[in-house]
C-alpha cells in the first residue's frame, strides 16, 4: 500500500482541522464573478448504473500535494456483493458474444476515451502528481492498450488453442473459454494505465470484471465508468467499487461466485491473506509480483501481452471418434 | 502353461432375458496373468540421488495387495528430515546437472525412459495391478502405455520449449514437489515427472502411500537409463509427509492430484509464497444421453465412462443424463450390459471390474451407496459373486436419483452409477452444471450442431462426445471450477512447469 493511504484514512474532522476551507484543487481560481463550477459526484459503477455505495459513506480523495480532490464512493462488502451479482448476470451474454463484436465493443472504448483525452490527462496528473507530458503519455498509452486488446479479442484463441494430434481416431482440439466473474484488484500507483492493462485482457476473453479501484487514486477509473457505459459494453461487464481496500479486497478475495482473482495490483504484504481467502471455491489467482509494482513499469511493451488473456481462461479439450 | 478345468454355470440374471431359471450357456475360463517375471522386494527404502536408503530414522509400513489383502512389501515412511534430504539433493541436481543440460540432451534421457517402460511393460503392468487391484487388461493397455507414451511426447519438447512460448524465453522452475493419487499410479507419475523433466526441473514425487510399488519400480528405470543422480526423487509417507514437502522453502513447483479437500490444504500452504501450483482435483461428471444417440455405442460408453477403473477415476461418468424418451430401453441395455461385467481377479485377462484400492475406500464408497438408499433412490446391482478377500464391491446403479441426493452431489471414486433425466437440451445444461466440479463431461447425440451447443455449454475442462474416458499425452487435461487449475498433457501442459519472462 502507498504511503499515501494513512492520509486518507483521516478522518473528515481532522482534514477540516488541518486545511479549513480549503477550495478544491480541481477548483479553477479566480474572481467572484467567475461562473462556479458544477461539480462531480463519483460514484460506484454496478450493472451498467451508477448506484452510491449502500453505506451512504464517502472518503477523501486528495491530490499528490495533498489538496483534496473529492469525495469518493466508500463501498463495503454488500456493494462487492452486488457488483459480483451483476457480473454474473452479465456474463453469459458478454461471453456468448462473437470476438469480431468484443473486438469492435474493445475499440470503441478507445473512440471513447480518445474524446475524453484532456479530461483524462487532467485527472491523471492529479491524481499522481506528474507532468501533464507524464500523464499524457499514460493516457494514451492507456487508450492504445485497449486498440491493442481489441485486436487480440479474435485471435488469442487460435495463438492459445490448439489441434492435438492424438494416437487414435478421435478430433481432439482445445479452446479457450473465459473463466466466469474476474475481481481485479486495480494498482494503487498508476490510476489509469495500471488499470486499463489488467482489465483488457480479462474482458476481451468473454470473463466480466468487479474492479477494486485504487484507494488514494480512484477517480481517473470512475471517470473511465463514464466511458464504459456509453461505449456498447454492457450493464455488468465491468463493475468498479471504490473505498477502502482493507474493507472491500478480503471480501471479494472471500467471494464463492468469483472464478479468478486478478491479485497483481495488491501489495505483496496481503498478497498471502488475499491468496487464503481465495482457496475454498479454488480461485485462479495472478500473484503480484514479488518486490512489488513500485519500479513496475506501466508503459513497457511487457505490460501487455496475449499470455495475461491466457491467464484468465480454461482450456476446453474436446473429443469426437473420427469414423463413418 | 496350466490346463483350466471347464467352469461350472451359475444361473442367468433375470435382465438377460433368458427363460426362468436358465443357466448362463457358457463362462469363462480363469486366464490369470502370469506373474513369475516380477520380482518385488521385501522392503523398499526412499530412492534419493539415485539410491534406495532407510528413512531416517528407520520407519516402514506395509503396502498390500487390495484383491488379496496379503503384504506385498514394506516401503520406507520417510520423515520431514528425509523431506528435508530429497529436496536438498534435487536443489543440487538442478543447480549442478540438470539446468545446465541442453534440451537435447534433456530429450533423451526422457526418451529412455520411454522405451525402458516399454521394454519392461508387462512387469509394470502386472505390479500396478497387484498393488492398485485394477484390472490387467487395463493396466497392459491403457496405465502402462500412456506413460511411456508421455515420456514419449514430453521428450521431444524438451528442446523446442521456445516454440511453445514465443516471445517468452521459457526457463526451467527449480524444485518440483508432486504429489499424485492412487488411482493410476504410474500415469500420474509419468504425467508429472514427464513434463518437469523435459522443461528443466528436478524432481521429488510422492506416490500414495497405499501404491507406491509402481514408482519404485520406476526408480528402476531411472537407474537404467542413468540419469543424473538426485534429478528424480521418489519418497513415501503419509500426507503429513505430502505436506512438508509442499511447504519446503527450497521447492519452487507444486502439482497435486487427488481430492479437492486435499487440493484445497495445499493451495492455503503455498498462498503467499512464489511457488507455482497446479491442481488436478475430483470431479462429478455428467454423461448425457439423447433420444438420438447410437445407444449401443452409448452404452458402452456408460459403462466405460463409470466402471472402467472401478470408477475410481477422477473424470469418470458418475452422473447419466438420460433424455426421458429414451429412458426404458437405455435402462433396460443398461442393467443388461451391467450383468455381463466381470468382477473378481484383477490379474483374471477376463476381469473388467477389479478390487477397490484400499479397506478405507470401500468403507466411503459402502457409506455413499447406503445414503443413496436411505435417501430414496433405487439400487441395482447384477448378481455376480465376490472373491471372498480383498476390497471388491458389485458394480452399481441408482435409478430415481435427484439433484440433491448425496450420489449426485458427491464424489464416490466407485463403481456407482446415478441416474437422472431430463427433457430439454437446456434443462440437461443446467442439471450438468450444477455441481462445485467441473473436470469433464460426455455428450451422446448424432446430431452436430447439439453436440457443440452441448460441448460449448458444459462447465467443464474435458468434453467427450460420443465418447468418454479417451486420454492422450498430446490432450490437454483439467478442470474448471473446484476440479483444479492447469492443465497435464499438450503444449498446455509445459506451462505449469515453465517461468515466463518478457
Amino acid at each position: 500500500m502507498s504511503p499515501r493511504t494513512a492520509t486518507t484514512r483521516r478522518t473528515r474532522a481532522s482534514v477540516l482541522d488541518d486545511r479549513p476551507m480549503q477550495p478544491l484543487a480541481t477548483s479553477r481560481n479566480g474572481a467572484a464573478s467567475e461562473r462556479v463550477e458544477v461539480r462531480k459526484t463519483y460514484k460506484l459503477y454496478i450493472g451498467g448504473a451508477f448506484p452510491r455505495t449502500e453505506s451512504g459513506r464517502s472518503y477523501e480523495v486528495f491530490d499528490a500535494r495533498g489538496r483534496l480532490l473529492a469525495n469518493a464512493s466508500r463501498g463495503t462488502r454488500k456493494d462487492i456483493r452486488e457488483a459480483v451479482r451483476a457480473a454474473r448476470k452479465a456474463l453469459p451474454g458478454w461471453a456468448a458474444k462473437t470476438a469480431y463484436n468484443r473486438s469492435q465493443i474493445l475499440y470503441r472504448i478507445a473512440e471513447l476515451m480518445e474524446g475524453r483525452r484532456e479530461q483524462f490527462v487532467a485527472e491523471v496528473a492529479a491524481a499522481q502528481g506528474v507532468s501533464r507530458r507524464r500523464a499524457t503519455r499514460e493516457v494514451d498509452a492507456a487508450i492504445d492498450r485497449w486498440v491493442w486488446y481489441a485486436g487480440w479479442a479474435d485471435k488469442f484463441s487460435q495463438v492459445i488453442g490448439s489441434v492435438n494430434p492424438v494416437n487414435g481416431p478421435y478430433f481432439n482440439f482445445s479452446v479457450p473459454e473465459p473463466t466466469g466473474v474476474v475481481g481485479v484488484i486495480a494498482p494503487e500507483e498508476s490510476s489509469l494505465l495500471g488499470l486499463v492493462s489488467r482489465l483488457a485482457p480479462v474482458i476481451v476473453s468473454g470473463n466480466t470484471a468487479v474492479v477494486v479501484a485504487s484507494e488514494t487514486r480512484p477517480l481517473p477509473v470512475v471517470t473511465l465508468t463514464e466511458v464504459l457505459a456509453t461505449s456498447d459494453v454492457p450493464g455488468g461487464v465491468v463493475n468498479v467499487v471504490t473505498g477502502l481496500r482493507r474493507e472491500i479486497v478480503p471480501a471479494l478475495a472471500a467471494h464463492m461466485d468469483v472464478n479468478a482473482l486478478d491479485a497483481f495490483g495488491v501489495a505483496p504484504s496481503e498478497a498471502a491473506a488475499v491468496e487464503d481467502a481465495g482457496v475454498e471455491n479454488v480461485k485462479r489467482l495472478v500473484r503480484p509480483p514479488s518486490g512489488g509494482l513500485q519500479r513496475y513499469d506501466w508503459l513497457a511493451d511487457a505490460a501487455q501481452s496475449p499470455y495475461l488473456i491466457g491467464q484468465f481462461v480454461e482450456t476446453k479439450t474436446v473429443w469426437h471418434p473420427i469414423g463413418a | 502353461m496350466t490346463m483350466t478345468k471347464k467352469p461350472e454355470t451359475r444361473p442367468a440374471p433375470a435382465s438377460w432375458g433368458l427363460a426362468a431359471g436358465a443357466h448362463v450357456p457358457w463362462e469363462y475360463a480363469s486366464a490369470p496373468e502370469s506373474t513369475d517375471h516380477v520380482q518385488i522386494k521385501p522392503e523398499y527404502g526412499l530412492f534419493i540421488g539415485n539410491e534406495f536408503a532407510p528413512s531416517k530414522p528407520k520407519r516402514t509400513f506395509e503396502v498390500i495387495n487390495p484383491a488379496t489383502e496379503e503384504v506385498l512389501a514394506r516401503v520406507a515412511r520417510a520423515s520431514a528430515k528425509d523431506v528435508d534430504r530429497a529436496v536438498t539433493v534435487a536443489r543440487g541436481a538442478y543447480h549442478n546437472t540438470w539446468s545446465k543440460l541442453p534440451g537435447s540432451e534433456r530429450a533423451k534421457y526422457l526418451y529412455r525412459i520411454a522405451r525402458i517402460i516399454q521394454e519392461r511393460s508387462r512387469e509394470f503392468a502386472v505390479v500396478e495391478t497387484l498393488n492398485s487391484g485394477k484390472p490387467i487388461k487395463e493396466s497392459r493397455d491403457v496405465d502402462v502405455p500412456l506413460a511411456a507414451a508421455h515420456f514419449f511426447y514430453y521428450a521431444g519438447w524438451a528442446d523446442k520449449l521456445d516454440y511453445a512460448f514465443p516471445n517468452r524465453q521459457p526457463r526451467s522452475l527449480g524444485v518440483a514437489a508432486q504429489i499424485i493419487p492412487w488411482n493410476f499410479p504410474l500415469m500420474m507419475l509419468a504425467w508429472k515427472i514427464a513434463p518437469a523433466l523435459a522443461c528443466g526441473n528436478t524432481v521429488v514425487l510422492k506416490p500414495a502411500s497405499t501404491t507406491p510399488l509402481t514408482a519404485y519400480l520406476f526408480a528402476d528405470v531411472v537407474r537404467q537409463a542413468e540419469l543424473p543422480p538426485g534429478v528424480v526423487n521418489i519418497i513415501t509417507g503419509p500426507g503429513e509427509i505430502g505436506m512438508e514437502l509442499v511447504r519446503h522453502p527450497e521447492v519452487n513447483k507444486v502439482a497435486f492430484t487427488g481430492s479437492t479437500a486435499v487440493g484445497k490444504m495445499i493451495a492455503r500452504a503455498v498462498a503467499g509464497s512464489d511457488k507455482k501450483l497446479t491442481l488436478e482435483l475430483g470431479g462429478k461428471a455428467a454423461n448425457i444421453v439423447f433420444d438420438d444417440a447410437p445407444i449401443d455405442q452409448a452404452i458402452e460408453g456408460i459403462i466405460n465412462g463409470i466402471y472402467f477403473n472401478q470408477g475410481e477415476v477422477c473424470c469418470a461418468g458418475s452422473r447419466l443424463f438420460v433424455q426421458e424418451s429414451v429412458y426404458e430401453p437405455l435402462l433396460d441395455k443398461l442393467k443388461a450390459r451391467l450383468s455381463t461385467l466381470r468382477v473378481g481377479d484383477p490379474l483374471d485377462k477376463n476381469t473388467d471390474v477389479g478390487a477397490i484400492n484400499s479397506a478405507g475406500q470401500l468403507a466411503k464408497v459402502q457409506e455413499l451407496v447406503e445414503s443413496g438408499i436411505e435417501e430414496g433412490a433405487e439400487i441395482f446391482q447384477p448378481d455376480c459373486q465376490l472373491p471372498d478377500r480383498g476390497f471388491f464391491f458389485r458394480p452399481t446403479l441408482f435409478t430415481g436419483v435427484s439433484q440433491s441426493h448425496r450420489i449426485a452431489q458427491e464424489e464416490i471414486f466407485g463403481p456407482v452409477l446415478s441416474v437422472l433425466t431430463f427433457r430439454t437440451p437446456e434443462e440437461a445444461i443446467e442439471k450438468a452444471n450444477n455441481t462445485p466440479y467441473g473436470l469433464s463431461a460426455g455428450v451422446w447425440t448424432e446430431k452436430g450442431s447439439r453436440i457443440f451447443k452441448m460441448v460449448a455449454a458444459m462447465r467443464a475442462g474435458v468434453v467427450w462426445a460420443n465418447t468418454f474416458n479417451r486420454f492422450d499425452p498430446t490432450s490437454p487435461f483439467g478442470g474448471y471450477k473446484e476440479s483444479g487449475y492447469g492443465r497435464e498433457g499438450g503444449l498446455h501442459g509445459l506451462a505449469a512447469y515453465v517461468r515466463l519472462d518478457a
